[in-house]
């Protein structure tokens, strides 16, 4: 299973911030609304208790959306824009 | 969201009263703008409405202090000229939300403080306080604002040099999280805050604006955020250093290169405090466009806007003709600049979207016309705080096995697992690190040296509010005598409860009158601080807690302070300016007695003599080492001295002075605490030669000599004695194995 982690909406991200300054010094114009998560493979026995894992471990979630996809890419379930 | 029946200005709040007298004040009713507005400058955070007039009490004059309250940091002179610049601030409740980036934004607040006026961060200090490391929720916060404290502080490259923690179950349901900065400045550079000069420009330089912590403002947006709009939501604040790196830079230069009228750093009410809070110190207006500020969102409201506390942040005001060399330096900075507005004579802050006013309001109503409220103090007839269960497993009369369990106890134990995460010598000025000494010391150009102390043991002053203020401020100091370094000014942050109910303002008005005292005893003015109040959620109130933070300064460098022994044979003598006493002690605390009702007396004229004893014989080299007893009383500062030199001592506690101690029971005598007591060590002449000044009721005395591996102690009824591994091994370990045991019991 992956899950995709993300900096919530309107959240402030140095990361994404540097990365979107970084490439057009390097000459690669019209780059706008950069993010930067990550990514965490796993294999569990039971992809039920994904959420509860991302939720206590994974993911801050006063700062981080989620998604949970299987590595065929289908997605499974999401947390993006769930209140937080 | 929030009940429609009930008023916005009662959620944002304000008191009908209050809400009146805004109308009053305008003539009109406030729309959104102006609401948010009013709110955040009249809440306790910027009007301090229950706590001004006590703290009008604080002594402010002193014969180095070159900057007082009221500006963003406090500065003394530290000759040379050079200035120190420093200032308390607390984080409280953002930590509790998310302690790493609670406790980042905490330190990234308090640096901009400093370099607001015109500072360069040299240092930083913590006061942590959480409910009982066993906890695991108390583990997780420990855990992540210690992390959060290093991730800024090391990654802008300001040494994280000392401070404290206590743990608490008064703190369980709300932690605190204060951080101190310290900065230095050559004279000229210090910079007020005050907007001068009608017809200069506003510039808002440094990160975008976003929704950061916009909190209880975002009431008014409600009407349009149901479940479905998450993006309107306030959102955590986010530190990022690097970008505050930048910011500090620019700052720096700009004001080196005489660039700015004043500056002003944006904190808690972003836009709204800053900008009228400058509009009030030069008399003057502003008009602030708000459709100029660059946003890191679209579609922002201009109250969301004028609220945010997005951090990384600066107000500056500019000269018409400055203002293209100011964007210029920005730029070379790599931080975004905009004239946002301009200084009016109008004498009211406007803000204006599109050309159009959205918000008219006398900027003496914003900041002045707050109504200062008076407390009800009243002293509590039964306690106010629980008792805890006994947490000691050694028996109250084996005192041989007590001493190492003192030792690993959480408030006792090496603080080395949280500092050892902190960069404590880049700068490469810190000549004291965290645990050999008493205080930081860090150099300065000309061979002197600064020293600084965090100290405030909550429970003692939940125990007695007035003389464990003095306490606390007495015992900043003592560790600053025990460098060598006098005192030069003062800073606090008092974190209280809720100041409407009586028995907190009566712990609040007491501790306010307790510093006053102290800091008059010593001479030494308060420059500045912070007040954090409403500091209880469930569990009630916290311990009163006026952190202290004292900058002291000393003449030479080299000959700072240690607290350790230094050499086999050196003769150790222990001066006492009062008697150890037991209640509100580490120990009963851990026996699970109860909070005393009052501390003994004290007398601040012998505890201003033990200190300047103590102070004298450091700068003049006839000690080798010089320890304040604190918690735990005097058998384990005896081991903190033992630990630190690597080396052991034999001591006849019949031989220490003070006409009461010989008559208190054994574990009084080793393990009771009170204010004024020091260890020092070095020749037996040059020790012979330290007495007390007439008509002073201090004791000094020679109680034993420096050498071998154990500690032993001799006393009327025989002698206990411990090898320094098994001192070292509890008091090494015993925040880990605490912390580890909390994991544990979360499995």
């Amino acid at each position: 299973m992956r899950v995709l982690v993300r900096p919530k909406a309107g959240i402030l991200d140095p990361q994404g911030q540097a990365v979107e300054r970084a490439l057009p010094a390097l000459g690669f114009e019209g780059v706008s609304q950069v993010h930067v998560g990550r990514l965490v493979e796993l294999e569990v026995a039971d992809p039920a208790q994904l959420p509860a894992m991302c939720e206590k471990l994974l993911v801050n979630p006063l700062i981080e959306d989620y998604e949970i996809v299987s590595i065929d890419g289908a997605p499974a379930a999401s947390a993006a824009g769930a209140a937080g | 969201m929030s009940d429609a029946t009930v008023p916005a200005h009662r959620v944002l709040g304000l008191t009908d009263a209050e809400y009146d007298l805004i109308l009053d004040k305008l003539g009109r009713e406030p729309n959104a703008v102006e609401l948010s507005m009013f709110s955040l400058m009249w809440s306790e955070h910027c009007a301090y409405k229950h706590s001004k007039k006590l703290l009008g009490q604080l002594p402010t004059e002193g014969p180095y202090l070159l900057m007082g309250p009221g500006e963003n940091a406090g500065a003394v002179d530290v000759g040379d000229g050079l200035a120190i610049a420093f200032k308390v601030e607390s984080h409280n409740h953002p930590s509790a939300v998310e302690p790493f980036q609670g406790a980042a934004t905490g330190v990234g607040g308090i640096l901009r403080d400093i370099f607001a006026v015109g500072a360069r961060p040299i240092a930083v200090l913590d006061s942590l306080r959480f409910g009982e490391p066993t906890g695991t929720r108390s583990r997780y916060l420990l855990e992540h604002a210690v992390g959060g404290i290093g991730h800024y502080g090391n990654s802008i490259g300001v040494p994280t040099v000392g401070g404290e923690i206590y743990f608490e179950p008064a703190y369980e349901q709300n932690c605190l999280v204060n951080a101190m900065a310290l900065g230095i400045a050559p004279h000229d550079r210090l910079t007020r805050a005050a907007a001068t000069g009608p017809g200069n420009v506003l510039v808002l330089f440094g990160a975008l604006t976003g929704r950061d912590g916009i909190g209880g403002a975002s009431v008014l947006a409600s009407a349009e955020l149901d479940e479905d709009d998450a993006d309107k939501r306030p959102t955590v604040q986010i530190g990022d250093p690097f970008a505050e790196k930048k910011l500090l830079e620019c700052s720096l230069e700009l004001l080196d290169s005489d660039l700015l009228v004043s500056l002003q750093d944006l904190g808690a009410a972003g836009l709204t405090s800053s900008s009228s809070e400058m509009a009030s110190k030069g008399g003057l207006g502003l008009d602030i466009h708000v459709d100029r500020v660059p946003l890191r969102e679209p579609g922002m409201e201009p109250f969301e806007i004028m609220v945010s506390e997005s951090q990384e942040r600066m107000l500056c005001v500019v000269e018409p003709s400055k203002v293209d060399a100011v964007l210029a330096v920005c730029e070379k900075w790599e931080t975004t600049a905009t004239a946002i507005g301009e200084v009016t004579d109008s004498g009211h802050l406007r803000v204006l979207q599109g050309g159009e006013v959205v918000g008219d309001m006398p900027v003496p109503a914003l900041v002045d016309d707050c109504p200062l409220y008076d407390l009800a103090p009243e002293k509590p007839a039964t306690p106010t705080y629980p008792t805890a269960p006994r947490a000691l497993k050694a028996a109250d009369d084996d005192l041989q096995a007590t001493l190492p369990e003192l030792l690993g106890s959480a408030n006792i134990a090496s603080r080395r697992p949280v500092f050892e995460q902190y960069d404590w010598i880049v700068q490469s000025r810190t000549v004291r690190r965290p645990e050999e000494a008493d205080a930081a010391v860090l150099t300065l150009p000309d061979g002197s040296a600064i020293a600084v102390s965090i100290d405030c043991s909550g429970r003692r002053v939940a125990a007695d509010p007035y003389r464990g203020t003095v306490e606390a401020v007495f015992e900043c100091a003592a560790n600053l005598a025990c460098t060598g370094a006098e005192p030069l000014g003062l800073t606090n942050c008092l974190n209280f409860g809720n100041p409407e109910k009586p028995h907190v303002a009566w712990q609040l008005t007491e501790s306010v009158r307790g510093m006053a005292d102290a800091c008059r005893a010593l001479d030494t003015p308060v420059v500045g601080g912070n007040v954090s109040l409403y500091n209880e959620s469930g569990g009630g109130p916290i311990y009163p807690t006026p952190v202290v933070g004292l900058v002291g300064r000393l003449p030479e460098a080299a000959r700072a302070g240690r607290l350790g022994f230094a050499q086999a044979g050196d003769a150790i003598a222990v001066i006492r300016a009062a008697s150890p006493s037991l209640p509100a002690s580490e120990l009963a605390k851990l026996r699970g007695d109860a909070l005393p009702d009052g501390l003994p007396q004290q007398d601040t004229g012998a505890l201003r003599a033990a200190i300047e004893l103590v102070r004298d014989a450091v700068r003049r080299g006839d000690v080798r080492s010089a320890h304040d007893v604190a918690e735990g009383g005097l058998a384990v500062a005896l081991s903190e001295t033992a630990l630190a030199g690597g080396l052991g001592a034999s001591i006849d506690l019949t031989q220490v002075g003070g006409s009461t101690c010989q008559s208190k029971p054994l574990d009084e005598q080793l393990f009771g605490e009170a204010p004024g007591t020091f260890i020092v060590s070095g020749s037996r002449e040059l020790l012979a030669s330290l007495k007390a000044p007439k008509g002073v009721a201090l004791a000094v005395s020679i109680v034993g000599e420096v050498g071998g591996d154990t500690l032993s102690i001799a006393h009327t009824g025989g002698t206990l004695s411990w090898t320094l591994d098994e001192l070292r091994t509890p008091r090494e370990r015993g925040l880990g194995d605490l912390l580890d045991d909390a994991t544990r019991l979360d499995d």
